[in-house]
């Protein structure tokens, strides 16, 4: 039976689509809802699987991106949020939904070994307006940390040519304090580091992504779900056939999170039937 | 979200306004006020601040308790790990503070001026506390080390625009917001029937109606048939739907054309008067001018509906609707619209660039039964940053640039909708009039590609609130601007909200996508005319009955002429039958839109009668409306002495370079061409367009070794796979020639040769090419421009014929120019761009222009001429100086040869012989083959002596000419008998090879590759 998987949107959304297409290639059931009204019955949440929340836009994003959307997650969804990762749901959250994630308590979540509670914490991280102060669309190097806890990064190609990710934003500088930094560094939470050479927005340890203690939750501001296809690739034209074959690096961070998922599944309904 | 709560609803005078300020935390980045400092450098002030702080102001008009207040600001306003909020209230002493030594400079909107981050931060509030507020929101800056003079200089000259911007050079903090004084109705007639001719002419430029006097005088008849004097509504009606802007009246003229056919300049050019008597609707009279009825149908419509008559059977929807569609497969359609906005964003390029576009996508979602955008483009044409002079009343052109992109960017990426193609071009005598173009492509259900509003439709108005946004903007299209234009038409520039749209897009694919079938019967976008035009096209065959009153609105107080004709953005107009509106009433409230029942569909005598709380306000007959508006024939003359003279513009002395005979002499004018700002990289605009966002992007803009922020080249045309699932592929290109405006029929020729050469070039199928036409031209009440403006028309039809592309759409924007203090006018060049797109078959099958490998050939498709009139050569060297490389005349583009080449090298990218393939066009043959050598990193070794040429051009004019028709491929050794075997009789040469070096080497002379790709980088980076 094929995993459900949710996507969450709000007017304004955009990227939704794209997140929608890599969970259908990835072997999932997609389903893509409002927020306005998964807030009047949060219970929804519990049946799926997998959850996304789609880049880009939401609300417009004129005070910062994702902050109205954050604030009204802490205000309706978030315990089933936290109820649905708690009981093993990876959930991936680029761009827009990282901004979201940050802000709204998702990420870097509670401390190892900590459960997930209903009430959400306080933001300890944040996504600030690009140094340059300007959008910027733009594929970079990036780097999988060794040891990195995040379970859909794992095992992933990192050859020259599809070590690669594509960016578009305007508010992707990413900051911390120094203690909070470290920890993520100790834990394994650091998911992916931009390139040495492409470090645009100025984010502090070239953090492009992290996960939370369990690496179920992953937040990153490149798009993973715009690299689906080696024609999105911005050489493609240049890589040889076999440089082609096999699923592109987006494609395949869903399909770990996928087989993590139905691992888990199987697991749980073993336990069940014994 | 719920929507915001309605100003309307008064807030009470025991209200409070709170101040919150945002601003980075001590010891973090400031990036805002750091960009702010190095754009004031720039300004070249005698006193520069030591540092420039930003903050955002939000002020806050309700009843908030303390706690309420708090979390407002550090919840919602502020993030609380890198910015702190400061918070003050009205009612109490404590006052924002200005640091000693610093002056600060704040700027707001006007009131009534649309308000985005205002209009969220009400719903946030809303949704979040449940209390309804009112805000306005501002920018702080603080200038540390100057004073308010400097401060408000910088406000002036950086930060603001006094046409919707208000500038403090103290805290802003009123202690309430003016609000707008209730509507008391009034119904004015205009006394009409009585006038003079001379008092007629009168009404119509004092009432900004721009009407003719054969117009007004039509109005004058109308009314004396009816036995009354015209309500006030009524006339501006008239005034909306007969403006150029709605009804292109010149271009739909009939036309008497002559030629001055003894001036030398005329010789060897294409004659009308010659070739008159086999067109559709051309007379040639015994006296030598020809008589052309309706110049758009009986050129570029009328291409279209020959082709149509003749196989061409995948155009679905021509020149009738919004945009126009073709068939993309089976199962879906594409559509594609162009338009300009080049007033607005002439006064306010931010504001005027984003409703541009704004506008354009509502014309795709308004196409048929609705589209989805799926993609963008983007062309400006502006004044050189260095131009000699920037007249009184016009902005700086850098400032106009940097700001249509940031209008682009904000609007486009907050839509989700890839912007991917595009140019700028510059010419000074754009500094009066910068053009915008924005362009935008739709997929639909071949099942919506029509709609039919039927009576008994309720009019329904969603999106947007109506304001006296742009009131007369359809009307002030059709002026000439003047040094005090801002002033005067500051009322119909437009302030969009992208959010308010993207809400409205999903709310109408939601309507539209239903099990049952879309719920509305029709849709149209409110353009220029707002409701007026909107409403009255739907009407035009059944009529209507128009509740003005029902309409919600930004403040009150608007009268009901004002909310007929406001063009408030972000406004569609839906036919809904009855039946099917509590649903509509659902998608619409979860999806956060507004939406109002605005009357009607359906009268008896199929008029449309306008109603303010139940009394009649006006009445319109449809037909008098639509199909009265006189249409006198026109005076062209083509004079190309004239038109030539026209086209000597100043060289900008920073590209400008001395011109020497060899080929090491052709390698330095190669960098300079390679960094002139029409040539040059476009990455910084690039770049802050998010043209990925849809994961649909084959290839981009930027194409080859282009990961990271430098790097690559530029492709030809963007390649897209518009539907998930399915590896179909989709071209998108242009083509813009103005290089040879002085002969509009050369320049049309060579628009539609290199907007098919961009699409062959990536892998395009060239006998599925649908085109648009975009006219901008200065006024044509001058019989010379309206004769430029035939022969680009004429040019249009034949190039159209020739490569079987027909036009599905196009619009026009014919009054550009401007009129200094001084009384000088300056006209901009006319300014034809040619879109187009087409069918790739399979999305692996498109091809980047970036050279690929070591050792593979470069053959050169085409024949090269020594003619240098119009190129980028005589730009840089002058005129003069390049005439003594080759000839002052400008190249003739030959529409045999021209549709011959692109089947044949088609033929051969289809084949795969073609590893990499790119056009050539501005800076000739040598620019072109220098970017596939630096975006493929490859050295390429030149030799030009035995290409395909006509005449004997010297090695300059062999390296810079720009012939049409001409196409660069790299084809493998192996390939190259297969390769000339299939072009066949097409003429073509080897005219060099990759290599492994880092050297471009032509005859004994050689230059390093990267740092050509360096000037190309370089050369236009902001």
């Amino acid at each position: 039976m094929k995993l459900k998987a949710l996507v969450i949107t709000a007017p304004g959304s955009n990227c939704d689509l794209e997140l929608c297409e890599a969970f259908t290639l990835a072997g999932c059931e997609v389903q893509s809802e409002l927020l306005v009204r998964l807030s009047r019955d949060p219970s929804q949440i519990d049946r799926f699987d997998l959850i996304g929340l789609p880049g880009g836009f939401s609300y417009g994003d004129d005070i910062a991106a994702g902050r109205i959307m954050a604030a009204l997650i802490r205000e309706s969804i978030y315990p089933a949020l936290a109820a649905a990762i708690q009981r093993g749901v990876p959930m991936i959250t680029p761009c827009n939904g990282f901004q979201i994630a940050v802000q709204a308590g998702l990420l870097p979540g509670p401390a190892a070994g900590e459960p997930w509670s209903s009430v959400p914490t306080e933001p300890c991280v944040a996504l600030a307006q690009n140094a340059t102060a300007r959008f910027n669309d733009i594929w970079t190097t990036m780097e999988i940390p060794t040891g990195t806890r995040c379970v859909w990064t794992r095992g992933l190609e990192t050859t020259v040519d599809s070590a690669v990710l594509p960016c578009a934003h305007g508010e992707g500088r990413f900051v911390a304090d120094e203690e909070t930094i470290a920890l993520l560094e100790a834990n394994g939470q650091i998911a992916v580091r931009y390139g040495e050479r492409d470090h645009f927005n100025g984010s502090m340890n070239r953090i492009a992504g992290i996960c939370d203690s369990t690496g179920l939750v992953f937040g990153l501001m490149p798009h993973p779900e715009r690299y689906l296809h080696w024609t999105q690739h911005p050489r493609w034209t240049r890589l040889s056939a076999a440089q082609r074959s096999g699923d592109a690096p987006g494609l395949q961070m869903f399909k770990n999170a996928v087989a993590h998922a139905s691992a888990a599944r199987n697991a749980s309904g073993a336990r069940a039937n014994s | 979200m719920p929507t915001a709560p309605s100003p309307k609803s008064p807030v009470t005078a025991a209200s409070v306004i709170h101040r919150v300020e945002v601003r980075p935390r001590r010891g973090h980045h400031d990036p805002r006020g750091q960009s702010v400092q190095r754009a004031i450098e720039s300004l070249g002030l005698a006193r520069q601040p030591k540092r420039v702080e930003h903050a955002a102001v939000y002020l806050i008009e309700g009843a908030l308790t303390p706690s309420e207040i708090d979390r407002v600001a550090n919840e919602l306003l502020a993030d609380c790990v890198t910015q702190s909020a400061e918070v003050h209230a009205s009612n109490r002493a404590s006052r924002p503070s200005v640091a000693p030594g610093s002056a600060i400079v704040e700027v707001h909107p006007l009131p009534g001026v649309t308000d985005p981050a205002a209009e969220s931060v009400q719903a946030a509030i809303f949704a979040l506390i449940g209390r309804e507020v009112l805000v306005r929101t501002g920018d702080r800056f603080d200038l540390h080390g100057v004073d308010k003079i400097v401060a408000r200089t910088v406000g002036e000259r950086l930060l603001a625009n006094h046409v919707i911007h208000a500038i403090h050079t103290e805290p802003y903090f009123p202690s309430a917001f003016p609000t707008g004084a209730p509507y008391a109705l009034s119904i004015r007639h205009v006394p009409i029937t009585t006038l003079s001719d001379a008092e007629l002419e009168k009404l119509s430029r004092e009432g900004h109606l721009f009407l003719s006097l054969d117009e007004m005088k039509a109005i004058q008849a109308e009314y004396r048939r009816l036995g009354r004097e015209p309500r006030e509504i009524e006339l501006e009606t008239l005034a909306q739907t007969w403006s150029e802007h709605c009804v292109h009246k010149t271009l739909k003229s009939t036309v008497r054309y002559r030629e001055l056919s003894n001036d030398p300049a005329f010789e060897g050019q294409w004659s009308l008067v010659a070739d008159a008597a086999t067109r559709p609707n051309h007379e040639v009279s015994a006296d030598g001018t020809v008589l052309v009825k309706n110049l758009l149908k009986s050129t570029v419509a009328a291409s279209t509906h020959a082709l149509m008559a003749d196989g061409i059977d995948w155009c679905l929807s021509v020149f009738v609707d919004n945009s126009g569609v073709v068939a993309f497969d089976d199962e879906h359609a594409v559509c594609f619209k162009c338009e300009t906005h080049n007033r607005p964003s002439a006064i306010e390029p931010y504001g005027g660039a984003a409703t541009g576009i704004g506008g354009c996508i509502r014309d795709i979602i308004g196409t048929g039964l609705g589209a989805k955008p799926i993609a963008a483009t983007d062309v400006f044409c502006v004044a050189y940053p260095d131009v000699a002079e920037v007249p009184q009343g016009c902005l700086d052109p850098r400032r106009v640039l940097n700001q249509v992109v940031a209008g682009v960017r904000d609007y486009g990426n907050r839509m989700g909708i890839p912007t991917l193609n595009g140019a700028v071009w510059f010419d000074d005598n754009y500094v009066g009039n910068p053009l915008v173009y924005c362009g935008c492509i739709g997929l639909m259900p071949r099942s919506c590609v029509k709609g039919v509003t039927k009576r008994g439709d309720l009019i329904v108005a969603v999106g947007g609130r109506t304001g006296r946004d742009g009131i007369h903007g359809a009307t002030f299209s059709s002026a000439e601007l003047t040094d005090t234009h801002a002033d005067e038409f500051s009322h119909a520039v437009q302030i969009g909200n992208a959010i308010t749209e993207k809400k409205l897009l999903d709310a109408i694919l939601a309507m539209r996508d239903r099990a049952e079938g879309p719920l509305y019967s029709g849709l149209t976008d409110c353009g220029a005319g707002g409701f007026s035009s909107a409403i009255g096209e739907m009407a035009s065959e059944v009529g209507a009955t128009v509740e003005l009153d029902r309409a919600p609105t930004k403040y009150q107080g608007l009268s009901p002429t004002e909310v007929w004709i406001s063009e408030a953005q972000e406004r569609l107009v839906l036919a809904v039958p009855a039946a099917n509106i509590d649903e509509l009433a659902r998608i619409c409230a979860d999806h956060g839109v507004e939406w109002c029942s605005l009357g009607v569909f359906g009268s008896e005598a199929s008029d449309i009668t306008l109603r303010w709380h139940g009394t009649e306000v006006g009445k319109l007959s449809c037909e008098f409306l639509h199909s009265s508006i006189p249409m006198p024939i026109r005076d062209a003359v083509w004079d190309a002495s004239w038109a030539a003279q026209q086209r000597v513009t100043r060289r900008p002395p920073r590209y400008t370079r001395e011109l020497g005979p060899t080929a090491a002499d052709a390698l330095a004018v190669l960098e300079s061409l390679l960094s002139h700002p029409n040539i040059a990289s476009k990455a910084w605009i690039i770049r802050q367009y998010d043209h990925e966002v849809q994961g649909s992007s084959v290839l981009k803009p930027l194409v080859g070794e282009s990961v990271g922020s430098s790097g690559g080249g530029p492709g030809d045309a963007a390649v897209i796979r518009p539907k998930k699932g399915s590896d179909k592929a989709l071209a998108i290109g242009s083509g813009l020639a103005t290089g040879l405006a002085s002969d509009p029929y050369a320049m049309a020729l060579a628009a539609i040769d290199e907007c098919v050469r961009n699409l062959v070039c990536v892998g395009a199928d060239p006998t599925h090419i649908a085109i648009l036409d975009n006219f901008c031209w200065p006024s044509c009440k001058d019989p010379r421009n309206m004769g430029a403006l035939v022969r680009a028309c004429e040019g249009c039809y034949d190039a159209s014929q020739a490569f079987r592309a027909p036009f599905i759409s196009g619009k026009d924007s014919l009054n550009n120019q401007f009129v200094t203090v001084d009384g000088r006018t300056i006209q901009i060049p006319p300014t034809l761009l040619i879109s187009g797109f087409a069918p790739v078959e399979k999305d692996t099958l498109a091809v980047s222009m970036d050279a690929k490998r070591a050792g593979s050939k470069l053959i050169l498709v085409g024949k090269t001429s020594n003619r240098l009139g119009g190129s980028h050569l005589a730009l840089v060297a002058g005129s003069s100086a390049a005439g003594s490389a080759g000839s002052t005349r400008i190249p003739a583009p030959d529409l045999k040869a021209g549709p011959k080449h692109a089947a044949a090298v088609a033929r051969a990218i289809r084949a795969g012989l073609v590893r990499a393939a790119h056009d050539c066009s501005e800076g000739g043959l040598l620019v072109a083959a220098a970017e596939m050598a630096f975006s493929g990193k490859l050295g390429l070794a030149l030799d030009l002596s035995s290409m395909a040429v006509d005449g004997d051009p010297s090695l300059l004019a062999r390296c810079f000419a720009e012939d049409s028709s001409r196409y660069l491929l790299e084809v493998e050794e192996r390939d190259v008998a297969a390769l000339t075997a299939s072009l066949g009789e097409v003429p073509h040469a080897v005219i060099g090879a990759f290599t492994a070096t880092s050297e471009l080497t032509l005859g004994g002379a050689s230059t390093k590759v990267a740092a050509l790709g360096e000037q190309w980088s370089g050369g236009f980076s902001w």
